[in-house]
């Protein structure tokens, strides 16, 4: 099963990044082969619609579970569309919410805010 | 000619402003363009309103001819599709209604659908024609109203034109002001102020229009806002006081032009410095 963060740099040991859809990172933790892949996030620079695309990324590099502190209502739609669970991280660092996904701390999350659309972004 | 008033925030005194000079002007057109919260027909109260509706052209997928290439998700720049599952989702909100995943698509299962997002109206106040633009509530962009506001209105080119944008200087003022012919930029005297009115100097000065400014809410001691325009040259164009007769007159949805003496011979002076001022420029551009 693969798991996904947003995260603010290339390491483990990062925080989780407080935005989904623009978040520079996706760090992809594989709980069978503990392989760990930083993704970098092509939708981060996007001028509108960042979360759809953010998403778009994660379903197609097959994750099942996705960690974050927050998610719009149109990634919520795609990722919710290809079965993928959002679960809200409660520490910030990266590496803890994995620990603790699998040692059934986390919940699910069940604020999704209805977008940044039309201020600032486009 | 076509004059639009602007502000980089809202409540700075735009409607008063573009309502009273369209009222001071023998026969005039008045544009309401802040189609997300237009009022200025709740001051021309016009009638004979006729309405027409305003769609934009969105696209709609045929599953059975989708391939799933993504060349339409990919092409998207505002990322509205996103392909999930073996099947096409469009995001009717984000899309911008530019056609380009329409033309790209190979197999041609993309198509056009027009979708409604608000409407026009138009109607009849004394000697003013009022024009509406009514974004529908939770629509993104109010862009294609106020391009069919602007495109009706374009009849009316022998008269003077009002055009009352949107606050701050996004995509909206800026379809708002391109065809005008002269900016009126209206400020408060303060700090605030100053820079809500350096937001809509720099986009005027991007457009290259002639402009001059607009003092309201003058009370006696200093003006921040007109400080600002003496530094950098800015032509000011009049002052409108901080007044308890003109706030009374304003939250009655009244216009001070139709109601006071004093309120006309203000923005009648006011429209001819204005037109003075545009005649100026254009001539100086020839």
């Amino acid at each position: 099963m693969k798991i996904a963060i947003p995260v603010d740099e290339k390491s483990l040991e990062s925080k989780v990044c407080v935005s989904f859809g623009r978040a520079p990172y996706f760090l992809i933790y594989d709980t069978e082969t503990k392989e760990r892949v930083f993704l970098n996030n092509s939708a981060a620079a996007s001028t509108g619609g960042a979360g759809i695309k953010a998403a778009q990324i994660i379903v197609d590099n097959k994750v099942s579970i996705l960690l974050t502190p927050r998610c719009g209502e149109n990634a919520a739609n795609v990722l919710k569309s290809a079965d993928v669970k959002i679960y809200k991280t409660g520490s910030v660092y990266a590496k803890e919410n994995i620990t603790d996904l699998i040692n059934g701390k986390l919940s699910l999350l069940d604020e999704i805010h209805p977008g940044f659309h039309g201020h600032g972004g486009n | 000619m076509r004059i639009a008033v602007l502000s980089g925030k809202g409540g700075t005194g735009k409607t008063l402003v573009s309502i009273n000079l369209a009222a001071a002007t023998e026969t005039s057109a008045y544009i309401d363009c802040d189609v997300e919260e237009p009022n200025g027909y709740l001051f021309f109260k016009p009638r004979n309103i006729q309405e027409e509706e305003v769609s934009v052209r969105i696209p709609k997928v045929n599953d059975k001819l989708c391939s799933g290439c993504r060349k339409c998700v990919d092409f998207c720049k505002f990322n509205a599709l996103a392909y999930i599952k073996d099947k096409l989702i469009i995001f009717e909100d984000i899309c911008h209604s530019c056609g380009g995943c329409i033309l790209l698509c190979p197999e041609q299962a993309l198509t056009e659908k027009e979708k409604v997002i608000g409407k026009v109206q138009k109607g009849i106040s004394d000697q003013v024609t009022v024009y509406t633009g009514v974004l529908n509530t939770g629509e993104p962009s109010g862009v294609p109203i106020i391009k069919k506001l602007l495109a009706e209105a374009k009849l009316e080119i022998t008269k003077t034109t009002l055009i009352d944008c949107p606050p701050g200087s996004a995509c909206t003022v800026m379809e708002s002001i391109k065809d005008a012919d002269y900016c009126i930029l209206v400020a408060e005297p303060t700090l605030f102020g100053v820079h809500n009115l350096n937001i809509v100097y720099e986009l005027v000065k991007l457009f290259n229009k002639p402009f001059g400014v607009v003092l309201n809410k003058c009370l006696d001691g200093e003006d921040l806002s007109e400080k600002f325009c003496l530094e950098k040259g800015i032509r000011i164009l009049g002052r409108i006081p901080f007044d308890q007769e003109l706030g009374r007159l304003n939250s009655n949805a009244e216009i001070a032009v139709r109601k006071s003496e004093k309120y006309r011979r203000i923005f009648s002076s006011l429209l001819e410095t204005v037109e003075k001022e545009a005649h100026h420029e254009a001539a100086s551009d020839s």
